[in-house]
């Protein structure tokens, strides 16, 4: 602490350590505490907060697995149903994304050069500019029945009927898909730029064809950038709400959704949190084995 | 098991940049080959070449008698190892060692005993299972070797291998290299730019400048011989005397320099192309200069001069010596243990024979 302080000089340590304070128990730690009380809460009127019947309890968490009280017998398909849905659909988000990105990310980082390079970084930044509610409105225009795809197949007599892609959730996950490619792409294109070109260049003069090179030498270097990228994109995805909201078919929820009808519409703060809580600690918990699964560890994300 | 390389008149571009120019030379199967050259001299470019990573814009490489056009480095009879090593970090010594094995698909108890067989060889036996991150400079040095050896190339190309390595470690290295080339005989072609790595170990030696192949012949012929002015500055400690050519007779031209008329002999390049009232580069070697007490010896060429300065190297002792002109003479004495007779100051008159001092065409140098 003391050598911390001589370093960095009195101004400049008490900011730091005030900032990372703040920002750590006043942005982050203190909400989710207050929202991990509320999810043990009943919803009461708020002459009642406070009273005798404001106790611990853990009905909202069941009202996840059960339904309603009355009901208890019943499994609460509906809500469980959609939690499994968005937590396979962001893992297809994120495989899907891995597939595409990882190729431009190299292509990125050992084979373009120079002015065509920064140009190839910056067609995929400005797209970015435009804000999110916008991008799914325009994909929502891409893939309507009447929009871009479906006219121009008809038109070249490739399919005769409109697909209905929002209502396949191809809409949704291309959205999804397109959304997070950037935090796909950066992570992986600082871990593979890092890579010796010599080192491509002596398992090709070792005689192995390009996908050994890429499984044997490239993947294994580039682990730990592919698992921040996959980190970011399968949270995100399993946590977005506008494109879910814009892009999704009528009969198809994500989780986020009914979380956001809980404190919205619902007006049920506790069972919101409850929901939302239980989305947090099983993506986090799904992470993490996925990690010891590919034996990647923390520190090297941070990278 | 050893293989020729051919390099019929290859030209090597890069837009209007010459990097190589009309490399014309046949490397035999089994020999110990050097191309020496300062950096940006062309000879990685060659090397690229032959190992298939770069096409070359004119001209034919061919390897065993098969043109290589359109063969890529994978398919190759070479192996090449690279100036960094470019070992593979992530993967064990003995994944690294025969990765090509499992490249054409050898199960994994087969990998395991040729990795065996190899790491005896390197002399790193039971060290297969560390990471290359912990192993020594010398030690990972030997890895690369074996990882190349494994693919039972014809040709292995080696490129700088030894320039991040200590001193003392470079010396042993080089007898190693040399050792494993007698055991596994197959060709070696060697690049450096370190004329004494290149000399102890080369059957020949092509010396090369701007991407031109300067001189090629062994490694006696090269130091005692040299056939340009570049070569003679390049390779070893040398005296370069620009002088006047006054007289030419046989092999022999007498030239006057700022140090008095000294005799020379005429390399092979200089004879026609060195005329009387000429310009001539001399090159004198510092060890070839003597000193002359009254008239003893037999030298023909004796000049006078002052020693400026000492150098004291421990094997050998430098002395600059200054004569007439602002260029000085360079000379090296072995140090016997009994110190000089002359010190800084002293007057000394040096004597060398003719056959010592090559007189050759003017033309570049190699930079200081």
């Amino acid at each position: 602490m003391q050598k911390f302080i001589r370093k960095n000089g009195i101004v400049v340590s008490i900011y730091l350590l005030g900032a990372c304070t703040i920002w750590i128990a006043l942005m982050i730690v203190l909400p989710q505490v207050f929202m991990l009380d509320f999810s043990f809460r009943f919803n009461l009127p708020p002459a009642k907060i406070g009273g005798p019947e404001d106790v611990y309890t853990l009905s909202n968490y069941s009202h996840l697995l059960f339904g309603r009280a009355n009901n208890p017998e019943s499994f609460n398909w509906l809500d469980t149903s959609v939690f499994g849905k968005t937590i396979t659909a962001a893992i297809f988000v994120t495989i899907f994304d891995v597939v595409i990105c990882y190729p431009i990310a190299f292509y990125l980082a050992q084979v373009a050069k120079g002015g065509y390079a920064r140009f190839m970084v910056l067609s995929l930044i400005v797209p970015f500019w435009v804000n999110e509610i916008l991008r799914a409105f325009a994909f929502r225009i891409i893939f309507s029945s009447s929009g871009l795809i479906n006219t121009v197949g008809m038109g070249m007599g490739i399919w005769d009927e409109p697909f209905d892609f929002i209502k396949l959730d191809i809409a949704l996950y291309a959205g999804l898909g397109y959304a997070f490619i950037l935090l796909m792409i950066f992570p992986i294109y600082n871990a593979v730029e890092s890579l010796d070109k010599n080192q491509l260049e002596a398992a090709r003069d070792l005689g192995s064809p390009w996908w050994r090179i890429h499984w044997r030498v490239v993947i294994p270097f580039a682990k730990p950038g592919i698992a921040s990228g996959c980190t970011m994109v399968f949270m995100l995805s399993a946590g977005a709400l506008a494109a879910p909201q814009i892009l999704g078919g009528p009969s198809s929820l994500w989780f986020t959704q009914i979380i956001y009808q809980w404190f919205n519409t619902g007006g049920n703060w506790p069972r919101g949190s409850s929901y939302a809580i239980v989305l947090l600690v099983t993506c986090t918990i799904f992470v993490m084995l996925m990690m010891r699964l590919f034996k990647v560890r923390l520190g090297e994300i941070a990278r | 098991m050893s293989a020729d390389v051919q390099l019929e008149h290859v030209w090597i571009k890069f837009g209007s940049f010459v990097a190589v120019q009309d490399a014309d030379l046949t490397i035999k199967g089994g020999e110990f080959f050097s191309f020496l050259g300062p950096s940006g001299c062309g000879k990685t470019t060659l090397l690229r070449t032959i190992s298939g990573f770069q096409e070359p814009s004119e001209g034919k490489v061919f390897i065993g008698g098969r043109d290589m056009a359109g063969i890529g480095p994978n398919l190759r009879p070479t192996a090449l190892i690279f100036q960094n090593l470019a070992l593979f970090p992530l993967m064990a010594v003995w994944e690294n060692i025969t990765f090509s094995m499992e490249v054409r698909g050898v199960n994994k108890a087969g990998r395991r005993k040729r990795a065996e067989e190899l790491l005896e060889l390197i002399a790193l036996s039971d060290q297969g299972e560390k990471k290359v991150s912990e192993l020594s400079g010398g030690q990972r040095q030997r890895v690369a070797i074996a990882r190349a050896l494994c693919v039972e190339p014809e040709v292995l190309l080696l490129d700088e291998p030894l320039s991040a390595l200590d001193l003392k470690l470079r010396q042993h290295m080089r007898a190693e290299l040399r050792a494993i080339q007698k055991r596994v005989g197959i060709t070696f072609i060697y690049i450096t730019h370190d004329q004494g790595e290149a000399l102890t170990m080369s059957d020949r030696v092509a010396v090369m400048s701007a991407g031109v192949v300067e001189q090629m012949a062994d490694s006696e012929t090269i130091y005692d011989r040299p056939e340009s002015a570049f070569v003679a500055s390049f390779v070893g400690e040398n005296n370069a005397l620009a002088g006047k050519i006054s007289t030419i007779e046989g092999d022999q031209a007498l030239v006057d320099t700022p140090f008095g008329p000294i005799r020379a002999r005429l390399s092979e390049s200089s004879r026609g192309a060195l005329q009387p009232n000429g310009e001539a580069f001399l090159f004198v070697r510092p060890e070839s200069l003597s000193f002359v007490n009254g008239d003893a010896g037999s030298f023909d060429n004796k000049i006078q001069a002052h020693i400026a300065e000492e150098q004291f190297e421990g094997n050998v002792r430098h002395l600059v010596l200054k004569g007439a002109g602002d260029k000085p003479l360079t000379m090296s004495v072995i140090n016997a243990g009994r110190g000089l007779e002359y010190h800084v100051g002293s007057e000394v008159t040096l004597g060398f024979n003719s056959d010592l001092v090559v007189a050759l065409p003017p033309g570049p140098l190699a930079a200081e």
